[in-house]
């Protein structure tokens, strides 16, 4: 991946831009987002890491040497369990599921703030550069011990936002911490 | 005047890999702290590191520095804590205190990973409280759970500054932003997204002017530079912080070494002044090594290799280990090392670390 | 300038005991072996020492050790390093002003006339 040093994308702003991400080949094209719950790699800087790729059962996730790699995603052996979310250790991992209703879909993505959410909160969706985009409704947090501290939260936006958003606004405690 | 087979100094993560892999060869190794406990940088990196499973890829500082220690303490390492090095002199004897009292450590073979310290950054104000290092902001949140403040301006997006930008909005703190002189980002992209997406911007192409305040910071002065990094008339802006932290570089400690007499080059990339050491980190004085951020500024990973090579390197030339044992495990590590320099942001320290390795070779 | 009591990695804090310090008369709470610099700063004091010819205030700043810049007069003795100085219950902490001098010294004599 080219470094570039215009007023876009990732290495100007810390924002990945639409094209950097689906020029990626961690990136799935809309017929395998359409099928069913489905991984989205946000990869796109050569950095020595490849955790995702020993991290997904069916082989879905290939670095190879050397481990600069951009992670190569085979969305046909990708059956959406997530279990890459957590282990990335750049947080650049996510899952949609666009077939979850006729007008809504789920994105599942890494969260390590307090306070956690709690199944059926209601949130704000945000996209990448932190921008509220919608409210959405938590449907899952998983926080069991095996991910070490990395939560995997799932919510429920508009379908058309599905690849936008990103995280959540984060929560304040109730009381003063 | 005690005396030890290979002494290590400094029991960060360079210091303490070292340490373990003399240890196992059967030398009497000491290791020389100055904290209350060994582990340097690594309990306050609560992040997941990358790099491959060879490398405890995945796993948190924290934990790496917790298993280092158990296995120094297995491995037989006499571990001194508390104790600062304050001179090694020329007939290689260690000067330590501890306390009020000092003493001297004479070993045969002396191994420096001393780390390196963080560069500070003047501008008018910077004395106030307020402004201090993101390492020492780190070490507030993650070692002793105090904030240092609530409204946070972080200075430098290289890896340190992006990385405890994230740490103190976890801790619960607003990083209001992230300033930076550059006109991109150095640190990678994932720690930039993170900020990114929790709300932080991150303005490129910026610098700081002065913090004011009565007693303490109150309020930063920032404003956009040109390519020239001069300051842009009519382009400040005020932001109301309680705290500045600055991210802009490391430079190696190595005052024992030039003390020592040890011969240095200069290399912007890796911090500075960098004692030339050789492919098995032996410096220009056959009986010092050196290993970790002393060596060149890199990452954990990397100083966890440098100091394997160092240790290894040291037990060698006390004949702990056979020369065909030692050349194979130390390749085995080469190797590990090799993989962590490649990429763009790896290539540039790879060719740094060439370029020292070849004026050792001259010397 | 709080303490931080949960945290997403590193879980809810265990702290050593309750002790008190004295700090320029006042009565502080602190945890027993935290840096006495970060028992005040979670009380909310983060001006530790006044330099010797401006008088400027002085804090944290590199947290180990090394700057100096958090010295202060503790049980009586100046140019403690406070960010590696743990607490003791009992212990008395005074904003140190200038080079500081001890009870049983004369003062020392400084800075531009």
């Amino acid at each position: 991946m080219k470094m570039k040093t215009d007023k876009k994308g990732l290495k100007a702003t810390g924002v990945p831009s639409k094209e950097e991400l689906e020029a990626s080949p961690g990136y799935p094209h809309q017929e395998a987002l359409d099928r069913g719950p489905i991984v989205v790699i946000e990869c796109i800087q050569d950095i020595p890491c490849n955790p995702c790729e020993p991290a997904c059962p069916s082989g879905a996730i290939f670095v190879g040497n050397p481990i600069t790699n951009l992670p190569v995603f085979f969305p046909d052996k990708c059956d959406g369990c997530g279990r890459c979310i957590p282990l990335c250790p750049g947080q650049a991992i996510f899952r949609v599921d666009m077939t979850y209703s006729k007008e809504n879909a789920t994105v599942s993505f890494p969260y390590e703030f307090l306070p956690l959410p709690q199944k059926g909160d209601r949130v704000k969706g945000v996209n990448r550069a932190g921008e509220v985009l919608c409210n959405a409704e938590v449907l899952r947090v998983q926080n069991p011990k095996g991910f070490d501290h990395t939560a995997v939260i799932t919510i429920v936006v508009p379908k058309d936002l599905a690849m936008e958003v990103r995280t959540i606004k984060r929560l304040k405690f109730s009381k003063g911490n | 005047m005690r005396e030890t087979e290979i002494a290590v100094v400094g029991g960060g993560a360079a210091g303490m890999a070292a340490a373990i892999e003399a240890a196992k060869t059967g030398a009497r190794v000491t290791l020389i702290d100055e904290n209350e406990r060994p582990g340097g940088q690594l309990f306050k990196q609560i992040h997941k590191f990358f790099g491959s499973g060879v490398h405890r890829a995945g796993r948190r500082g924290i934990q790496i520095g917790q298993e280092l220690l158990e296995e120094a303490q297995n491995a037989g390492v006499e571990i001194r804590l508390n104790t600062a090095v304050y001179g090694l002199f020329s007939d290689h004897c260690l000067g330590l205190i501890c306390g009020d009292h000092t003493e001297e450590l004479q070993a045969k073979v002396i191994i420096l990973a001393t780390g390196a310290n963080e560069n500070p950054l003047a501008f008018p104000g910077w004395t106030l409280p307020g402004v201090m290092g993101a390492g020492a902001a780190q070490t507030l949140i993650n070692i002793h759970r105090t904030l240092p403040g609530s409204r946070i301006l972080m200075v430098g997006a290289g890896n340190v500054g992006l990385i405890v930008s994230y740490q103190l909005l976890q801790a619960g703190a607003e990083v209001m932003a992230i300033i930076e002189g550059l006109p991109y980002i150095s640190g990678y992209g994932v720690h930039a997204s993170k900020v990114r997406r929790a709300g932080v911007p991150i303005l490129t192409s910026h610098t700081i002017l002065k913090a004011e305040g009565k007693e303490q910071v109150e309020r930063a002065i920032i404003a956009k530079v040109d390519e020239r990094w001069y300051p842009i008339a009519g382009t400040e802006q005020i932001l109301e912080v309680d705290t500045i932290c600055f991210a802009v570089g490391l430079s190696p400690l190595a005052e024992l070494a030039w003390m020592a007499g040890c011969r240095f080059t200069y290399i912007p990339q890796m911090g500075g002044w960098i004692p030339i050491h050789d492919g098995n980190m032996q410096s220009t004085d056959p009986m010092i090594y050196v290993a970790g951020d002393l060596a060149g500024v890199e990452e954990a990973s990397t100083a966890m290799e440098e100091g394997r090579l160092a240790g290894l390197a040291a037990a060698g030339a006390l004949g702990g280990l056979s020369l065909e044992e030692g050349e194979e495990k130390k390749a085995e590590v080469r190797e590990r090392l090799a993989m962590l320099r490649v990429g763009s942001f790896g290539e540039g320290r790879a060719s740094a670390k060439d370029q020292i390795i070849r004026a050792r070779n001259q010397v | 300038m709080r303490r931080i009591e949960d945290h997403p990695i590193l879980g809810k804090s265990e702290r050593g005991r309750k002790v008190t310090l004295f700090f320029d008369g006042q009565l502080i709470e602190a945890l027993e072996g935290e840096p006495v610099a970060t028992a005040l700063m979670a009380a909310g004091h983060r001006v530790l020492r006044y330099t010797h010819q401006h008088l400027e205030p002085r804090g944290i700043f590199c947290a180990l050790g090394r700057c100096t810049d958090c010295m202060m007069i503790v049980d009586g003795q100046p140019n403690v390093r406070t960010c590696i100085t743990p607490v003791r219950d009992g212990m008395t902490v005074e904003t140190q002003r200038g080079q500081g001098q001890r009870r049983d010294q004369q003062p020392l004599r400084g800075g531009m006339d």
